[in-house]
């Protein structure tokens, strides 16, 4: 690992990188490496730096102490495909998904890692578009990228780039959410539409020939939580609705809190866009990925309250109530469906495959 | 969306079953008991699942999920087959998505794939004719199963990578055909059926008047229904009608798709392209006689069947399934020994477990499972 803050204003001569691609020697320790190193990731990076050049960032306890009373530490690695989609690229996701991982824990997310794999041939023009698109993310959301690794990989050995990012922040006192905490009665609310990510990502492998104006709803969560959690400190429990969708999230709190969760499918946002999509493919959306959206489960009296602050942020101005916490029976999730029935609403068993018909 | 939401809408739906319920209490029969409607199709098995529809209907009807899920009937062999084929040397296998997780007797294409085997998911037989003009030094295999639903588009293919003197595209032809497979669940002995809702795709292709024969001959009624969940409820509301007024006819309510006389073009690519096979080995049902079908000869540089090695063995059911008595309807799908035990979504034993069209399957991860608590706790 290598600090990636800057030394004063001292900036390497530009013409020092001057492969377009990536190549095994910029991954090998010598001069090729340190100048990938500063003139991507240094640079990108500038005004980041927490102390002088070292192999490990470090910061000052005092510092992290006026933010709270514990430590949140999380780690996610990145390996979508293809590298950009619409509404975002592999370096937005790399932040937003740890910013959002620590957000949703009640943590103010401060300082982030950087770790890079990159597959031999990797245009440098590529790699640096996608490490400043890093760099924007993590000003938008007010975190600093710290330190960082880089490693090249033979030629198949892994696929284009893949980006890892741990991070750490800090839970102020007295903050405490958990997915066992939900209790009958209580409301499931989210903040937007579900499953344009995964609907996104899908549509962008192009394998099926179907272009939607579907964009990802990538983005960093931190400053909508913040606000929620503000206007609300009796949320019970908040997580990103990433792989799995609203469906395993929901899951997962039943199980966790041993209660029933019951949805309401025509309260359940979702695009017309999206809709389409998964018919034509005989998807459910229900799982589908997302990166910008959240469930959270609030006591019924601060259902009103929760949605009024959540629709005042950018983020938050499709926040709808879903469906509640029963004290049915516990661990099952069910969905009163648009045409008056009711389903199960289980668990995905592996990966979501098409239907033949 | 507009052609779809008005399918869905629940006031119809609360109209249809106040009908429904009062046109079974008319019916002598369900005093003792319930009446039994097979929907033959898996899509329909889908929709009834995905909207809840069993759970709107009354007690006095029971719906039985029938054999018309096509990754659901593939035998073990035929899945032995497929990676015989996709482990032969620059092979490069594709498949529709669901039929990755069908279990094989040794292992499913998923693990195949896993073991290093190019196996590929496409949406289209056309995606694996596309493939096999990129990779001219492979040999590009699509495995086409379903039944009339689908073969029009593998016949066509077949066709135009002729036509286009594609020579290293091959076909694993498992298409199966509707009419011989009803026809032997109504010659079962076990039969308990009080009528049908027919498929809607399939009679997109093949028309409406094939099914005359459940009427005349074996005295059902039949209402070929679309695949909204507003399609099926009113299809399961014209059986019973016909079973008050003690009918039995062949219905249309998928008029708007289904034509009487079928789709001519689509018959005949599938006619120039396919014969039946003398028989073909279902799972669950074992082998059904004129319903499979097969390459015809002057397709044969395209058949996958004469141009690879494949071991072509009858691979046993396992001893504990009982998938064929629930594609029959003789027994309900937490009545197996291996329901929701040794056989879960997660490690499927029958491959009614499998596709989520596949009626257990449909009941584990939809169903009422108190309800299959209370039988089993029973």
């Amino acid at each position: 690992m290598s600090n990636l803050g800057t030394q004063g204003s001292e900036k390497p001569p530009e013409s020092r990188l001057k492969a377009s691609a990536v190549t095994l020697a910029h991954g090998g320790g010598g001069k090729a490496m340190h100048d990938l190193i500063h003139e991507v990731f240094v640079r990108s990076f500038e005004g980041n730096r927490t102390a002088p050049l070292e192999d490990q960032a470090r910061f000052s306890l005092e510092d992290l102490v006026a933010h709270g009373d514990r430590l949140a530490m999380t780690t996610d690695s990145f390996v979508v495909s293809p590298l950009k989609f619409p509404g975002g690229d592999i370096g937005k996701l790399a932040i937003c998904g740890t910013v959002n991982d620590l957000a949703v824990g009640g943590a103010k997310p401060l300082y982030l890692t950087c770790s890079v794999i990159i597959e031999e041939g990797l245009d440098i023009g590529l790699l640096r578009e996608m490490v400043e698109s890093m760099a924007r993310t993590a000003r938008e959301a007010g975190v600093k990228v710290v330190t960082g690794d880089t490693k090249v990989v033979e030629r198949g050995a892994c696929d284009k780039l893949f980006i890892n990012t741990a991070g750490v922040g800090v839970i102020p006192a007295g903050r405490d959410l958990g997915s066992d905490r939900a209790r009958g009665g209580d409301v499931i609310l989210v903040n937007g539409v579900l499953g344009d990510h995964g609907a996104t990502i899908l549509a962008a492998r192009g394998d099926m020939a179907i272009s939607t104006p579907i964009e990802s709803d990538c983005a960093p969560l931190n400053g909508l939580i913040e606000q929620l959690l503000t206007a609300v400190p009796e949320t019970r429990f908040l997580r990103d609705a990433t792989r799995g969708g609203l469906a395993t999230v929901l899951n997962e709190i039943a199980m966790a809190s041993s209660v029933g969760i019951e949805i309401e499918e025509d309260k359940t946002p979702i695009r017309g866009e999206v809709r389409g999509f998964c018919e034509i493919l005989g998807l459910d959306p229900l799982y589908l990925a997302n990166e910008g959206t959240m469930v959270c489960v609030v006591p019924e009296s601060a259902a009103a309250r929760a949605l009024e602050s959540m629709r005042a942020h950018p983020l938050g101005r499709g926040a709808a109530l879903i469906g509640r916490v029963t004290n049915g029976r516990p661990g099952r999730v069910v969905m009163q469906t648009v045409f008056g029935g009711r389903r199960i609403v289980d668990m995905l068993v592996g990966e979501q495959l098409p239907r033949i018909c | 969306m507009k052609y779809v939401d008005e399918f869905r809408d629940p006031e119809k739906a609360k109209y249809l079953l106040r009908e429904i319920r009062s046109l079974v209490q008319r019916i002598e029969t369900t005093k003792s008991r319930p009446l039994s409607i097979m929907e033959v199709c898996g899509g329909h098995t889908h929709a009834i699942f995905r909207y809840g529809v069993e759970t709107m209907l009354p007690e006095e009807i029971e719906l039985v999920h029938g054999p018309g899920c096509p990754v659901c009937v593939l035998p073990m062999g035929r899945v032995d087959d497929c990676i015989a084929i996709a482990e032969s040397p620059d092979v490069i296998f594709t498949t529709f998505g669901d039929a990755m997780r069908v279990p094989g007797s040794k292992k499913s294409l998923l693990q195949a794939r896993a073991d290093g085997c190019d196996v590929r998911m496409v949406y289209s037989p056309l995606d694996a004719l596309r493939l096999a003009k990129e990779n001219p030094n492979k040999k590009v295999v699509f495995f086409a199963l379903g039944f009339e639903t689908t073969m029009p588009s593998t016949a066509l293919t077949v066709l135009q990578a002729e036509r286009e003197k594609v020579h290293n595209f091959f076909l694993f032809c498992n298409h199966i055909t509707i009419i011989p497979t009803i026809k032997a669940i109504l010659d079962s002995p076990e039969l308990s059926l009080d009528g049908f809702l027919g498929p809607g795709h399939v009679s997109m292709v093949i028309g409406s008047s094939s099914y005359d024969f459940i009427a005349n001959h074996y005295k059902r009624p039949l209402v070929i229904a679309g695949f909204e969940p507003l399609d099926v409820l009113h299809g399961i509301w014209r059986v019973v009608k016909m079973i008050s007024e003690g009918r039995a006819a062949i219905e249309n309510q998928y008029n708007r798709v289904v034509p009487a006389g079928g789709n001519p073009v689509a018959l005949d690519a599938i006619g120039r392209v396919f014969e039946l096979r003398e028989f073909f080995e279902w799972r669950g049902l074992g082998s059904i006689d004129h319903s499979g079908i097969r390459m015809r000869e002057a397709y044969a540089r395209f058949d996958a069947e004469r141009n690879f090695l494949v071991p072509a063995l009858t691979v046993a059911d396992p001893k504990s399934c009982q998938c064929g008595e629930v594609l029959k309807g003789v027994i309900k799908p937490w009545d197996c020994k291996v329901f929701g035990t040794q056989c879960t979504p997660e490690t499927p034993l029958g491959s009614l477990m499998v596709s989520s069209e596949g009626a257990c399957a449909a009941y584990y991860q939809f169903g009422d499972i108190d309800k299959v608590h209370a039988t089993k706790d029973a």
